[in-house]
């Protein structure tokens, strides 16, 4: 009991520490990234926020993030819909080939998707990145929407079509307010897994840098450092935010009784 | 032409024929039952009805328009679910809106008219609850109030009390029998339960393995079953083997083996046979008494069931028991079973 107690302290410092190093050094008054700690400054912040490049890049992911997320949502819940609604022939069969992606290495992912993209002459753009992006992201997604859609009863969508409503209203009045916490979890999910994705964005992105590649080039200056480590102190503290708030969207009303009932 | 008209309608699943050339006419303002044991097919024919299934053959009809391609939101229907399919994330009152929204009725109106609609099926005050938070029989009613609110002119009912006790069942059975007589909407009511389809129904069709056995009224279909088996699944009922052996003017005279030659009229043969022919006779066991008749037996098992008991009664030369219903005491001793010929109700064999 004692050994299993520290194992799971040690664990758990063995996993937060490096991380909670970040926004320590980076209200550093050094360059040097070093105990002792030299003083309490605001200045890498300013630099952060001063620095165009890094808003753009920014701006890129964020942009990349929310079309994928919007994309793998949407695909996501109609091949949900196709998959628990419909007897399909070889529909696990689908679902295992669209979760492959989850399966295969990230580096293989994005080599085949240039190669891919090279062959077809699809330039190398952030088009692209959102391409690679939706891949990696519509596994995500189904998993949470496919659980969630299956709590509900296919007779309900019956009850609608006998109450007058077509396809559309049905989906607007009833599918998709049954489906709103998974919509929203799988929207969270997807953009934190786009915004936070570095090797496919490498690849693919060419000449517009989205955030993680920005950060991968500011490494190679020593004096930009601690500017990289506020971004990340920041990218931390937002990551942790939209985590918390996915979960807490997934399970409502899941507690108040299944769906459906 | 009926108000709705099944014609020939077929449906199957793979090999199975869960709706086999069904023909079905049910008049307007009627309350109409269908009555089958689990399987036969019912649930496959009222989904074709309210448009949630295609026939593969066959056409229907309400009220004069074919129905075959038209989608659910466009017919004449409404459905109260086996399993009631109250929306979730709705409450009472919104449930019971949802079909409202085409009439654009104003807010005014709109709550007039749904309120209306809970008082009908007394649900009064519960406008505020979801459907986690109601009875089965509050349920029950959401789903009845959530169809009858946009004036059907046909309603289709699946099995709509089968979750409830056997109490508020009974109540239910009077209340909705009171509901159609009032509002004046056909319904069609599918049960496996014969005592709710006899009780409630004007016209009862008895469907088995997809087709349709009989449609009579309830009294006929207990008293005249045109098979073995309606005459089997409405209620108990004993089968005697016989042949005919002489027809004079209205009468029929048997040979039943250990019956004996029994004098029967003709009226109570339903169907064309022939001297020689064997047939079956069909006897109910409220119509058998155990006292003064001419069959010597020995009761073998006996329930009492308040103001009737139930008897099994073993008779020489017949492996199975009768069966008999009678009020009052049994005699001690050795009984004498005896009917009234006229009771006996002759199907045709192996039919
Ligand atoms: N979608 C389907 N695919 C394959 N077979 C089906 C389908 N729907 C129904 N069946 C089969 O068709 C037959 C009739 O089913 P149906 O649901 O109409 O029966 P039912 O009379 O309503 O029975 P119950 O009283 O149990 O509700 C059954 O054997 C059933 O297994
Ligand atoms: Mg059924």
């Amino acid at each position: 009991m004692k050994a299993l107690r520290a194992y799971a302290a040690l664990y758990l410092a063995f996993l937060y520490l490096p991380v909670l190093l970040l926004p320590l050094f980076s209200f550093n008054a050094s360059h040097f990234i070093a105990f002792p700690l030299s003083g309490f400054t605001l200045q890498w912040y300013r630099e952060l926020f001063a620095d165009v490049a890094m808003l753009h890049a920014f701006g890129n992911s964020l942009e990349v993030g929310a079309v994928t997320a919007l994309l793998s949502t949407v695909l996501g819940l109609m091949a949900a819909r196709a998959v628990t609604r419909y007897r399909l022939k070889g529909a696990g069969a689908v679902l295992g080939f669209i979760s492959l992606p989850l399966f295969i290495p990230d580096i293989v992912l994005g080599l085949s998707l240039l190669l891919l993209l090279g062959a077809v002459d699809f330039p190398l753009s952030l088009a692209a990145v959102v391409l690679g992006h939706v891949s990696l992201c519509l596994p995500f997604a189904l998993t949470v929407l496919i659980a969630r859609m299956q709590g509900f009863d296919r007779n309900l969508e019956e009850a609608s079509a006998d109450l007058g409503e077509g396809p559309w209203m049905t989906f607007w009045r009833l599918t998709f307010p049954l489906m709103l916490p998974g919509i929203a979890a799988a929207l969270l999910l997807t953009f934190i897994t786009s915004f936070d994705e570095f090797l496919l964005a490498y690849f693919l992105s060419g000449t517009e840098a989205t955030l993680p590649v920005y950060i991968w080039g500011q490494l190679r200056f020593p004096e930009r450092l601690p500017m990289v480590l506020a971004l990340g102190a920041l990218i931390l503290l937002a990551s942790v935010v939209v985590v918390i708030l996915a979960e807490w969207t997934r399970n409502l009303g899941v507690s108040k009784k299944s769906v459906g009932a | 032409m009926a108000f709705l008209s099944v014609q020939k309608v077929s449906k199957r699943f793979a090999t199975l024929a869960a709706a086999d050339a069904v023909d079905l006419e049910v008049p307007q303002g009627a309350f109409f039952a269908l009555l089958g044991p689990s399987g036969c097919g019912k649930t496959t024919l009222l989904r074709m009805i309210a448009g949630f299934a295609e026939p593969d053959e066959g056409i229907i009809t309400i009220d004069g328009a074919v129905m075959n391609g038209v989608p659910a939101n466009k017919r004449p229907t409404n459905m109260v679910f086996q399993n009631y399919a109250i929306f979730p994330h709705l409450n009472v009152f919104d449930n019971v809106a949802y079909g409202l929204r085409k009439e654009g009725l104003g807010r005014q109106a709109l709550r007039a008219r749904v309120e209306a609609m809970l008082g009908t099926v007394r649900l009064e005050g519960l406008d505020g609850r979801r459907s986690d938070e109601l009875s089965g029989g509050q349920r029950q009613r959401v789903a009845l109030a959530r169809a009858l609110v946009r004036r059907p002119k046909l309603l289709l009912l699946d099995e709509p009390l089968g979750a409830l006790d056997k109490r508020l069942r009974e109540a239910m059975q009077v209340e909705l029998r009171g509901l159609q007589k009032s509002l004046g909407i056909t319904f069609l009511l599918v049960t496996h339960d014969q005592e709710e389809a006899l009780s409630m129904a004007d016209q009862v069709a008895v469907m088995s393995g997809g087709r349709i056995l009989q449609i009579a009224s309830p009294r006929a279909l207990y008293e005249r079953p045109n098979c073995r088996e309606v005459a089997d699944f409405i209620g108990e009922i004993n089968f005697f083997h016989a042949t005919v052996k002489s027809v004079e003017g209205e009468t029929v005279t048997a040979n039943a083996g250990v019956l004996g030659l029994l004098s029967i009229p003709k009226p109570n043969f339903g169907f064309g046979f022939a001297l020689g022919d064997h047939i079956l006779l069909a006897l109910r066991p409220e119509r058998i008494t155990l006292e003064g008749g001419t069959v010597a037996g020995e009761i073998t098992a006996a329930s009492f069931l308040g103001e009737r008991s139930h008897y099994q009664v073993r008779i020489a030369g017949r492996g199975e028991p009768v069966f008999v219903a009678a009020s009052g005491p049994a005699p001690p001793g050795a009984v004498m079973l005896g009917w009234n010929p006229a009771d006996m109700i002759a199907l045709p064999f192996g039919a």
